[in-house]
């Protein structure tokens, strides 16, 4: 085997999103309700276009949770007797990491500004002078690797530029042509019209399904990604940062990061909120009361400095056992996913209140009472009849934390409280960058770039949760 | 009314008691004093004598719970908890790596985390409901759609960003205040104006959306359509009725924050160089001074509850139906 394969506890929880989250569109798709609700988000144009931009995103974040250690090229004569000829590199890698190893591997030696072929400072060069003399002078000295294919003939930079942009253009209008082509041939088959009448279905919005903006999105994806892809094979897009590495590189490393602290935080938030919220509802009486004391007195411990305690603590716990860890990568990953853990149990409350009054609200409706008349276990009431009216609150409650928890990761890593330093994510690249603005000529394009994609992450978040309020919420859905 | 007072109080003290276990078992079950000791110590100092020393200063020495050797009361009170935890309930926060006491500390601190705090608190709440008053009105039109991808857009955008892009714009290109610092008396207003303007703008985002929610949904009440049908003009109409009504949800996320504005804000303090609570707190984290970090759980949570206990009260003010029952 040319690698070990590699399973995370992160990737793990990720994957089984992955699953949980097919396995529940599969049974919204047998229950009327929530498939028309799901129906009614396909239809929103600002949702489904944010949804294309973060299925992007998603797409870039799986491709980083499955993990291998490459194998060692081992040399001749090193295999010792009695030992495995095989070794592994100590160091954890993802399929994503592969996939851009150009990226990872070409680094230069400090700060490059967006597609400079020279460093962002002068130091001591050796150059050689007409008559062969070597003479040293204090000059930009030339990157390693960015546009190390114009050799000496660096003024050729912009035209070169220019030309991948134009080549990156016509590729993008090709790929989307040919994308559009095909839905709309899709959707004439479907409705049985002609193609004439599909492309204007689609570009009027009269179909069930917001194709438009689907396509619209996907033309500015490719606009920005495109010229990217083209310019990243042999520039840096974004510059390198004080260690020289490709800062885009980091930003598609701190996708990962974003998405697992949105999405698996919300996975011990879940059963916690689900299970006491309803169980308070349902059954009152001291059961109610003891779980309303829980909730009460985590929620009032102000949210920062509960996390701060424990994250505090839980270093403590790392720190003074690193015989549990095998590989640094999975000791920023325990602690990223402790992270999730600890935000998840500061951040439960709110819905389990939701939950509580809802159900309480519910168990007095006549469909229960006459439930109960017909000596229905609770069990069968809970899991037949009560949990399927509070899903909507559920998934309202979901994709609204999604894009708190990203903003907060940010903040928490810039406390000192949040992912492991060594883990590449918008918090610490951030952190890192903000020491930089000081510098004289200002080194900006780390920042920069990071405030873009968290940017373009947050807004797609924010604005898919705003159509799945929209869809699931009954008193707005009555309204429209 | 009083008696009213007096039950919410008595029902505050078991959540304060919770939160003092909990904190209790976080800084000392979950990890025992001398994983704090060999942590705080270092690798290379680590010495069995060491750690005993450094456990006796800090009286981190006693038993948890339970004192068996000591005589009489000293059972219960010559422990940990005793010593650490159950003390806080009066004011005594214990001392800081440093040897500073913690109560001092958090007395003379308070004062700069007031300064800023509290008037980005006033300012931003008048700004968020004019605004959110502002799009109300003129719903429904391109200036309200357009206002609302505003706030949508405002709220995507990290904190960080906000005070970052604030202090690169205002104090480095422009050079009107300086980056950071803070002074007494008068002249401290032009250290306070970026991180004040900075708190307000980057809060109106979520909290104008927010607002403007909950003015819709009062909009289309039935005592609304009356009050026009009486021929008010829709100014009256926002200001006199629908304003008046929606403070009722708006109190419920408002005064629980105001005792909390004595904690300052994490963020801002320490961006900016203000010797306030917040930036005491950070600084705690960082320096892994686990008692100061504890001391502001307690006291956060004390304010919290307190904010709860003024919600309620406010409703009686603002609600007459609470006020009668």
């Amino acid at each position: 085997m040319t690698f070990l394969p590699v399973i995370l506890w992160s990737d793990l929880l990720i994957w089984l999103l992955v699953l949980a989250a097919i396995v529940v569109g599969w049974l919204s798709t047998g229950n009327p309700l929530l498939r028309a609700a799901w129906q009614r988000v396909g239809r929103s144009r600002a949702g489904m276009a944010s949804a294309t931009v973060l299925v992007v995103f998603v797409a870039v974040g799986l491709l980083d949770s499955i993990h291998f250690r490459p194998r060692l090229e081992s040399r001749e004569g090193q295999a010792v007797a009695g030992q495995p000829s095989t070794a592994y590199a100590i160091e954890v890698l993802s399929l994503l990491d592969a996939l851009l190893t150009p990226l990872r591997t070409r680094t230069e030696k400090t700060y490059s500004e967006p597609l400079a072929t020279r460093a962002y400072a002068k130091e001591a060069i050796e150059v050689r002078d007409t008559d062969g003399r070597i003479r040293q002078t204090r000059d930009y000295p030339r990157l390693k690797h960015g546009g190390a294919h114009l050799g000496a003939d660096e003024g050729r930079r912009d035209a070169d530029v220019g030309q991948r942009l134009l080549a990156a253009l016509a590729l993008g209008v090709v790929a989307w042509w040919a994308v559009a082509a095909m839905t709309a041939a899709g959707l004439a088959r479907a409705d049985a019209c002609s193609h004439r009448e599909a492309w204007r279905r689609i570009w009027r919005n009269e179909c069930d399904f917001a194709w438009n903006a689907v396509l619209a999105a996907m033309a500015a994806l490719l606009l920005m990604l495109l010229p990217m892809a083209m310019l990243a094979a042999d520039y840096h897009v974004f510059g390198t940062d004080k260690v020289g590495q490709d800062v885009l590189y980091q930003i598609l490393k701190s996708v990962r990061t974003a998405l697992v602290i949105g999405l698996v935080t919300t996975l011990v938030m879940l059963p916690l909120s689900i299970l006491l919220g309803v169980l308070a509802g349902y059954c009152r009486g001291w059961v109610d009361d003891v779980i309303q004391y829980l909730y009460t007195t985590l929620s009032s411990i102000p949210g920062v400095l509960l996390i701060a305690a424990a994250v505090l603590m839980m270093q403590v716990l790392i720190d003074t056992h690193p015989q549990w860890f095998e590989t640094a990568a999975e000791r920023a990953d325990l602690r990223l996913l402790a992270l999730c853990f600890i935000l998840g149990v500061t951040s439960w409350t709110g819905l389990c209140r939701l939950l509580r009054g809802e159900t309480l609200k519910l168990r007095e409706l006549e469909y229960i009472q006459a439930a109960q008349a017909f000596a229905v276990s609770d069990l069968r009431i809970i899991a037949r009849h009560i949990l399927p009216n509070l899903m909507h609150i559920v998934i309202i409650a979901l994709v609204m934390d999604f894009s708190s928890l990203v903003l907060a990761e940010a903040v928490l890593s810039y406390v000192g409280i949040g992912v492991d330093p060594t883990m590449i994510s918008f918090g610490t690249m951030i952190n890192n960058a903000r020491m930089e603005l000081a510098r004289e000529p200002m080194v900006w394009w780390s920042l920069a770039a990071a405030f873009v994609f968290m940017f373009t992450l947050v807004l797609a978040a924010n604005l898919l949760a705003d159509a799945v309020r929209d869809a699931f919420d009954p008193r707005l859905a009555g309204a429209a | 009314m009083l008696a009213y007072i007096v039950r919410r109080l008595l029902y505050a003290l078991p959540i304060l008691i919770g939160v003092n276990l909990i904190t209790f078992a976080l800084f000392f079950v979950v990890n025992t004093p001398d994983d704090m000791a060999r942590m705080q110590l270092g690798v290379k100092r680590v010495t069995p004598e060491a750690i005993a020393k450094w456990k006796a200063e800090r009286g981190y020495d006693k038993p948890l719970f339970i004192n068996g050797s000591a005589a009489g009361v000293g059972v219960l009170t010559d422990t940990i908890f005793f010593d650490k935890s159950a003390r806080m309930f009066a004011g005594d926060f214990g001392r800081a790596e440093d040897g500073r006491d913690i109560a001092r500390e958090i007395r003379t601190r308070m004062g700069p985390s007031l300064a800023i705090a509290l008037p980005t608190f006033v300012l931003g709440l008048l700004v968020t409901v004019s605004f959110a008053l502002l799009l109300t009105f003129f719903r429904a039109s391109y200036l309200d759609f357009w206002g609302v991808v505003l706030c949508v857009a405002m709220m995507s955008i990290s904190g960080l960003f906000y005070i970052i892009g604030g202090q690169y714009l205002i104090s480095k290109i422009w050079k009107l205040v300086p980056i950071s610092g803070y002074g007494g008396g008068l002249d401290a207003w032009k250290f306070l104006i970026l991180p004040m303007a900075i708190g307000v703008i980057s809060g109106i985002g979520s909290s104008a959306r927010w607002y403007r929610t909950i003015f819709i949904e009062e909009i289309s009440r039935d005592y609304v359509r009356t009050a026009r049908a009486k021929g008010l003009s829709e100014v009256t109409v926002l200001f006199r009725h629908v304003l008046r009504n929606a403070m009722i949800p708006i109190l419920t996320g408002v005064v629980v924050v105001i005792p909390l504005l004595f904690m300052g804000s994490l963020l801002t303090e320490s961006f900016f160089g203000i010797p306030g609570l917040g930036s005491y707190t950070i600084d705690a984290i960082n320096a892994q001074d686990f008692a100061v970090v504890r001391a502001m759980v307690f006291i956060g949570s004390v304010l919290y509850i307190v904010g709860l206990i003024l919600t309620d009260i406010s409703y009686t003010f603002v609600d007459p139906r609470i006020r009668f029952n």
